[in-house]
């Protein structure tokens, strides 16, 4: 599948692309097939998203899992401050980007 | 220190009023993400993987008390409690809102500092010796001839839109604690036989994908015209460097495209011209400078001595002190690199006690170094137990400087967009791995970058480990030979990479090489330069 | 050609459009010229008394040869107008102007609240250039 992700302009916060709106979490991303650059485009001049882009991702029985590890560490945080992440309950968090 | 007058901070707030009024722009949609994009980067903000991210600047890595709080006071207010301190002597915040950004600066200038240049291809913050003013082998404070660069390179008109980011390091002693041959340009300031003081350039070094040591192509420029030489050297740079390619746009390609002996010939001649535009500072400025850089109020007559008898604290004493000019002081570095943890980072809190121990102990002064961690350059000795016994309670009083657990790391692919590969993992799991051992192995500069640009300034290390990305999985090769130091050289790649675990495991097998061969009192760098990359390729691929 | 939108110059703007460098070295009446990033100021220097107009284009905005360009002009004395063309920006003005730029011709007219601002904002500067504005040393030891 193809989502879209960028960063919040104001907060700089990662965001999804969830079919509607930016969402924080990766599990919210939705398949944009061939509609990326035509949503690109519009959020970018909205002012609403910054430097956002179209990556490749697969949904399996955990959720949304982008292609590349760059963008798996962003969909969390940073590996080495788990307190940090988006779950920070959870220790085993990080093994999910390797 | 320096204080700046009323010029020096009308500039910095007007920076601040300039930096809100882009930044309203942007959000308001009159300037495109493109044009806003250098702004904000001559300011320091960049878009990181996670959020923007602020670079403050530490002029020549030095710093006072009540600034080192503010930088705490900012990670507690504006970030997630913590900030990384980086190889130029900088900070940076990782989790900074655009639109407080401005807010940010302004609590900066509130004490004298600020972001600017802290990005972008202009002339960034001049960086120097972290035992400036408390050497014993120093020729004369470089700071005073770093602040005079500072200020002309501080927007200025003609460079700062520049091929490529510039960056410059000032030194005034034979032993290089800057790297200054790995600079765009690298100032020595010396004394000739005359007694004069003057200024040996060295231009076009580097890290990056293409690493260069610079070679000298003045020895002796005369003080009064220092200012005007660097602005021959600029000018030559930003009409011929390349910018058809970013990555060949670096002062060093020129330097090296041309030839040293070209390049010096039109900086000659441009600098002659430059000469009669009457462009540098009079000496006056120099020494109105230089007086804010006059000693502090040492003691005379102190004692040397130094109650050992706490073996922790001795030890602590014998690997992060250095001698004092001044009898009866010392020179502490605080370690930022506790063994697992992440170097260069420090809390709110740890800022704030440092700030403190700073007033307390070190004539409220501190200074980053360019290895991540920080220094108190002034340290009464009969006050020593003292401090490091507050350092060690708050977990600041690690004794590994330059040893193995003294890793220089870059923030890799947890934070930075550019990174190809983890860096702090690894850096992590070296320091578990061989701390225990790091007093057998004794000075080992380990550095680590998490892709080709070197932040981590992998070249430079006895052992360097850059991160690579093979087919979307971190990848790590492994360097050997290189120094920063004076002796200045460059790693050799040992061969194939390794993945995360291998890396550790080549680290550690290097070491007991050069534990199996060293004679004498040799480092692991002087064994390598020995006996060569054979037995060490052996171990790690036979 | 883009209209010129800031001058700040008495004298009557010229008309003709400049010639290219190479055209102009056989055009021997021609007084305006038009530099580009990869031209060399340097080869105008016996030219300077009889041009009028000199234009340096800015392709784009973050090409900075220009500057160095405008200042090697100023300070080989050329008094004629200076005028930056193309990817010129708000945020560039200052610098442009401190290089000896005195006209303004951007490809996008800039908004005219933000230029008067850009022009004006900073009060003192560290650097002396050939604009005639006194470098903050020489005001702290005047």
């Amino acid at each position: 599948m193809k989502i879209l992700t960028g960063n919040d302009l104001k907060t700089g916060a990662v965001t999804w692309w969830d079919g509607v709106q930016w969402s924080l979490h990766v599990e919210d991303a939705v398949d944009v097939g061939d509609h990326a650059d035509t949503i690109l485009v519009r959020e970018l001049a909205a002012r609403r998203v910054n430097a956002a882009y179209a990556i490749d991702a697969v949904k399996d029985e955990s959720g949304v899992r982008p292609g590349h590890i760059k963008e798996r560490i962003r969909a969390l945080g940073p590996t080495v401050r788990p307190d940090l992440t988006l779950k920070p309950a959870d220790p085993t968090a990080g093994d999910w980007v390797i | 220190m320096y204080k700046y007058d009323t010029y020096d901070q009308a500039m910095v707030d007007t920076r601040v009023e300039e930096f809100r009024d882009q930044v309203r722009r942007r959000l308001e949609g009159h300037i495109t993400e493109d044009q806003f994009k250098p702004l904000r980067l001559m300011n320091g903000l960049y878009l990181q993987l996670h959020a923007y991210m602020l670079r403050v600047a530490i002029p020549y890595g030095t710093l006072s008390g009540a600034q080192m709080r503010m930088l705490g006071d900012i990670a507690d207010k504006y970030d997630r409690g913590y900030g990384h301190f980086t190889t130029r002597q900088n900070i940076q915040y990782n989790w900074i809102k655009l639109e407080e950004a401005a807010d940010i600066l302004a609590d900066l200038a509130s004490v004298e500092m600020h972001a600017i240049q802290t990005s972008g291809n202009c002339i960034r913050n001049t960086s120097s010796d972290q035992y400036a003013g408390a050497a014993a082998d120093e020729v004369v404070d470089p700071r005073p001839y770093a602040e005079l660069i500072r200020q002309w390179s501080t927007f200025h008109p003609e460079f700062s839109f520049l091929p490529r980011k510039f960056k410059m390091a000032v030194i005034a002693s034979d032993i290089d604690r800057a790297a200054i041959k790995l600079h765009d340009i690298g100032v020595q300031i010396v004394r000739n036989d005359a007694g004069e003081i003057g200024a040996a350039f060295y231009v076009g070094g580097g890290m990056g994908r293409t690493p260069m040591i610079a070679p000298c192509i003045n020895p002796f420029v005369p003080i009064d015209q220092f200012i005007t030489y660097a602005e021959a050297c600029l000018r030559v740079y930003n009409r011929h460097g390349r910018r058809d390619n970013k990555y060949k746009a670096r002062i060093k390609i020129l330097v090296h495209e041309l030839g040293k002996e070209e390049y010096t010939r039109q900086v000659e001649a441009e600098f002659a011209h430059l000469l009669t535009q009457n462009i540098e500072p009079p000496l006056a400025e120099l020494e109105r400078i230089k007086a804010m850089f006059a000693d502090p109020a040492f003691e005379a007559g102190l004692s040397d001595e130094l109650d050992r008898s706490d073996p922790d604290f001795a030890l602590w004493v014998d690997n992060n002190c250095v001698a004092h000019k001044q009898p009866g002081y010392i020179a502490a570095t605080i370690s930022l690199k506790p063994v697992g943890g992440i170097p260069g980072d420090a809390t709110g809190e740890q800022m704030r006690l440092m700030a403190d121990l700073a007033a307390r102990y070190s004539f409220d002064e501190l200074r980053v170094t360019h290895a991540q961690n920080i220094v108190l350059p002034h340290v009464k000795k009969a006050d020593l137990y003292a401090l490091w016994q507050a350092l060690d309670a708050n977990g600041l009083g690690t004794a590994n400087l330059d040893l193995v657990g003294d890793i220089i790391a870059c923030p890799g692919l947890d934070y930075c967009s550019l990174a190809n590969a983890r860096s702090i993992p690894v850096a992590q799991k070296i320091s578990q791995r061989l701390s225990a051992k790091s007093q057998e192995i004794g000075e080992l500069k380990l550095k680590i970058s998490g892709c080709i640009n070197a932040c981590g300034h992998h070249h430079a290390g006895h052992i360097g480990i850059l991160g690579v990305d093979r087919k979307g999985v971190e990848n790590y090769q492994l360097l050997l030979g290189g120094s920063e130091a004076a002796d200045t050289s460059l790693g050799t790649i040992t061969g194939p990479g390794f993945d995360e675990d291998g890396i550790v495991d080549a680290v550690e097998k290097a070491t007991q090489v050069y534990l199996a061969n060293r004679s004498d009192n040799e480092r692991f760098l002087d064994t390598y330069r020995r006996i060569g990359m054979a037995p060490f390729k052996e171990a790690l691929y036979g | 050609m883009a209209e010129v939108q800031f001058r700040f110059r008495d004298d009557e703007p010229v008309a003709d459009p400049g010639v290219t460098v190479d055209a102009f070295g056989e055009q021997t009446n021609a007084a305006a010229v038009r530099l580009e990033p990869g031209d060399d100021a340097r080869d105008l220097i016996p030219h300077l008394d009889r041009l009028q107009l000199i234009e340096v284009n800015f392709p784009v905005f973050g090409d900075g040869r220009g500057y160095s360009a405008a200042r090697i002009l100023r300070e080989a004395g050329y008094q004629g107008e200076l005028r930056a063309v193309g990817d010129v920006l708000v945020d560039q003005l200052t610098f442009l102007r401190r290089c000896g730029f005195d006209v303004f011709a951007p490809e996008v007219p800039l908004d005219p609240v933000d230029a008067e601002n850009a022009f004006s904002r900073y009060a003192e500067v560290y650097q002396p250039t050939t604009d005639g504005r006194a470098a903050i040393w020489s005001k702290r030891h005047g």
